[in-house]
């Protein structure tokens, strides 16, 4: 083989792997990526009953309800709309009312988002950053939200997820 | 006092950095040794007064001076003594400052061990390595100043986040630091060699054993990280795909290209270009994996705080290097003489596609981790990139890699014979296809890509000792001497062996904790009995407990198995009064490989107490591997041909090429 014939047959390896990459990649991004909204995202985009998409907002005061067996349900609101959101399973350490959450699932028949993972990846002084956007956005930002009075805004994020394989 | 002590020391160290950043070049220019000489002193000097100033940190945080507001941020005097150590680089300005105190030592090793590099190589280096260090020590300065005080000091510090109290935190970063600031000095040589228009075998020779070196650190980080995150987040993952395990990730895999392609470069003078390309996108990806994590567009665990100025600050550190440096490529690269010939099917030829794959699957990982971002900057719609997206890119570009792995070794140089490897590695095959077999018969009916995988690693973990049964004459000739030839081997194909080997252990592991992996999530009250996995656990109590800086309420759990006491377990849930905050202590029970694992979620009002628990088969192998490769590394770094001090035919390279200056 000349050197020309070697060095085609390596690019045409690299474009045949590229290629395939490429192709993986694409395929991939159509079928795995996840949405963000928020529950008022979700009544204005109508979204349908099976679509996964990731729920953020503030689960309403006195919504939780534990069921049977660590069943449970609340409410997540962001100002605007409110959703109600089941979930089997332990809520991760962080979980509580009036704060943010990030729940990723779909909606069922009945319109109640069917969670099967429940983030709360955020300390207590934090939202979720995608939660807070989102707030923002919409104006239902309240700056008590974002630091604890009297303390220097920079307490470190906990990495509590509580979610279910 | 010792804080203003350590913020001097500091100040002196970026001027130290600041003179090696210029002189070493201006001397290189002028031919003048002594101007060049200048960076050794310097980058000695310089290491000397980061590590004041990192000891003053450490000082503060051990005497818990409350004063400083970085102690008080991440301090309470309850603290052990460990994690007032560990707790140093438990925030971002210490960690930041960790990072350059391992930089300044790179440069103080290079300074130190490169007395046979050529004079003006060295001063180049050194000089590279001193821009790097300069741009982070003003970022210290500047944004993330850990020495700073507090008007009026309190008594009491904030404590330091719950999850890092752990012993993981005195090993993870420390490690993970080595590797991906390790991989600053083939970068540093990579500038230089571009400066310079020329490059060597010599070069390549001379990088490799530190890019050995980082990328052990590296993987050692990563799999301890990971490992940490399994037993302490409490439910039981170990990788999760998240932006801040890809930012280290996408420089291991980068990494370990280099690491193959460097090999070429020093046997073979080969793919020059190729391989300085990769040494300035690994440390460009390490850059990028400390943007990622420090400047705040994640949220984790690891992004400490969130201050939009250092974000911008890093991203423009960020822009000068990575950009600068590859302008500096096209610039120059072409300048470098093309080297040896090779046919597709050679040893060179399966490292060229060992690089193309790894590389290859390094840039779908760094598409799924800046994807998000880019959508978000973009068109401020927000979405997630999750475990699906990886699983589905990641692994089929892996498994023809992991297929091609035994060949390697088994194909000479310049021009294999691809039918005689496959010949020799008729063993591994059957081994594979007898694996495949078991697997799928003993789980019938369950998951088919299982076994498949199964076979594969029996076939990569075979193939590996295939290459040294065939480089020791196993079974064909006697076996005393097949020993003695086994002990004559150089060590880097032990290595090699080994950290292969540690590829298909780690698979296995993988494997088999994704899929047989078996769970109980439930709510249990005293005496309940839990099933999984043919053991029984029965919950015997809860007891409150008080430790140094927190309350905790630990479950008393009795394992049995066919009636039989295997031992008792103690999961409990902690929670720091200082900061409100809880966390969850795993209890886990290892037997063989395998492990049994309990966490806690919350108590209900009638006494039951929520309950996680997993059969994890065979699950430590995941972490065995990347030690098994870690250890092969080690093995291949102490190998003469190799040691960093004396390379005997480098030195004369070396002089050759001093003479011909």
């Amino acid at each position: 083989m000349t050197r020309k014939q070697r060095r085609l047959t390596l690019i045409g390896c690299a474009l045949v792997v590229l290629a395939i990459a490429a192709g993986l990649v694409l395929n991939a991004l159509r079928d795995s990526i996840v949405f963000f909204s928020t529950p008022s995202m979700v009544a204005e985009k109508h979204l349908g009953p099976g679509k996964r998409f990731r729920l953020g907002g503030l689960v309403e005061q006195g919504s939780l309800k534990r069921g049977d067996n660590l069943a449970v349900t609340f409410t997540v609101g962001d100002g605007g709309a409110t959703l109600p959101v089941a979930y089997k399973g332990i809520l991760p350490d962080l979980f509580r009312e009036g704060q943010g959450v990030i729940a990723e699932g779909a909606l069922d028949a009945t319109g109640v988002f069917r969670a099967d993972t429940v983030l709360a990846k955020h300390d207590e002084t934090y939202m979720p950053k995608d939660v807070a956007d989102a707030l923002k956005k919409q104006g239902h930002w309240k700056d008590d939200y974002g630091a604890k009075p009297g303390n220097m805004p920079s307490a470190s994020a906990a990495p509590t997820q509580g979610a279910m394989r | 006092m010792i804080a203003e002590s350590g913020h001097y020391a500091l100040v002196l160290a970026l001027a130290l950095a600041l003179i090696q950043s210029i002189v070493p070049i201006v001397g290189a220019r002028w031919r003048d040794a002594a101007l060049m000489n200048v960076a050794r002193s310097t980058a000695l000097a310089q290491l000397l007064f980061v590590a004041a100033s990192f000891a003053a940190l450490v000082t503060l945080h051990v005497t818990s001076d409350f004063s400083v507001a970085n102690v008080y941020e991440n301090s309470h005097s309850l603290k052990p003594l460990l994690y007032k150590i560990t707790g140093v680089w438990g925030n971002h300005e210490g960690s930041m400052l960790l990072w350059v105190s391992i930089l300044a030592l790179f440069g103080g090793l290079v300074a130190v061990f490169g007395n046979n590099l050529p004079l003006s190589l060295r001063a180049h280096v050194l000089a590279v390595q001193a821009w790097v260090a300069s741009a982070f020590y003003l970022f210290i300065l500047i944004t993330s100043n850990p020495f700073l005080r507090i008007a009026n000091p309190p008594i009491e510090g904030r404590d330091l986040n719950p999850v890092l109290q752990d012993i993981g935190l005195a090993v993870h970063p420390p490690m993970l630091y080595l590797g991906y600031v390790g991989f600053s000095i083939s970068f540093s040589f990579a500038v230089a060699a571009l400066l310079e228009g020329r490059i060597d075998a010599a070069w390549a020779r001379w990088v490799r054993p530190w890019t050995l070196m980082a990328w052990i650190f590296l993987t050692l980080g990563i799999a301890m990280g990971s490992y940490w995150a399994y037993y302490e987040l409490g439910w039981g993952g170990w990788w999760f795909w998240d932006p801040v395990e890809n930012a280290s990730l996408m420089p291991w895999l980068a990494g370990t290209a280099l690491l193959h392609s460097a090999l070429v470069m020093e046997k073979r003078n080969a793919l020059k270009v190729w391989t300085v390309l990769l040494s300035i996108l690994t440390f460009s990806l390490s850059l990028l994996g400390t943007f990622l994590v420090r400047s705040g567009v994640l949220t984790s665990v690891h992004a400490f705080a969130t201050d939009p100025t250092r974000g911008v600050f890093i991203l423009l550190i960020l822009f000068v290097f990575i950009g600068g440096s590859l302008s500096l490529y096209a610039w120059r690269a072409p300048a470098l003489k093309q080297g040896g010939l090779f046919a597709p099917i050679s040893r060179e030829g399966a490292l060229v596609l060992n690089n193309l794959l790894l590389t290859t699957a390094c840039a779908t990982v760094f598409i799924g981790t800046l994807y998000p971002l880019a959508l978000e900057v973009l068109t401020g719609e927000k979405i997630s990139v999750g475990a699906p997206f990886f699983n589905f890119t990641f692994a089929p570009l892996f498994v023809p890699l992991l297929l091609a792995v035994p060949f390697g070794p088994l194909l000479a140089w310049k021009r294999g014979d691809l039918l005689g490897a496959a010949q020799r590695l008729m063993v591994a095959g059957i081994t594979a296809l007898v694996a495949i077999a078991l697997v799928f018969a003993w789980t019938y009916g369950g998951a088919t890509l299982a076994p498949l995988a199964i076979g594969l690693a029996a076939f990569v973990i075979m193939g590996a000792l295939c290459d040294l049964a065939e480089r020791v004459a196993l079974f064909r000739i006697p076996l005393s001497l097949s020993l003695r030839r086994a002990g004559g081997l150089p060590r880097a194909t032990w290595g090699t062996a080994f950290a292969h080997a540690g590829l298909g252990i780690a698979l296995i592991g993988i494997v088999c904790e994704t899929t047989w992996n078996s769970e109980y999530i439930g709510s249990m009250k005293p005496d309940d009995v839990a099933r999984v996995a043919g053991y029984e656990l029965r919950l015997d109590g809860l007891n409150p407990r008080q430790g140094p800086n927190f309350r905790e309420m630990v479950a008393q759990f009795t394992v049995t198995r066919d009636g039989e006491k295997v031992s008792v377990m103690t999961p409990s849930k902690r929670n720091f009064t200082t900061r409100g905050a809880s966390t969850t202590e795993a209890a886990l029970l290892t037997r063989g490989a395998s492990q049994l694992y309990i966490s806690l979620g919350d108590t209900s009002a009638d006494g039951t107490i929520a309950v996680r628990i997993y059969d994890k088969p065979l699950v430590l192998m995941i972490w065995w591997g990347p030690v098994l490769m870690a250890f092969g590394g080690l093995l291949s770094l102490s190998d003469r041909r190799l040691r960093v001090g004396a390379p005997k035919p480098a030195k004369a390279a070396a002089r050759a090429l001093q003479a011909a200056e």
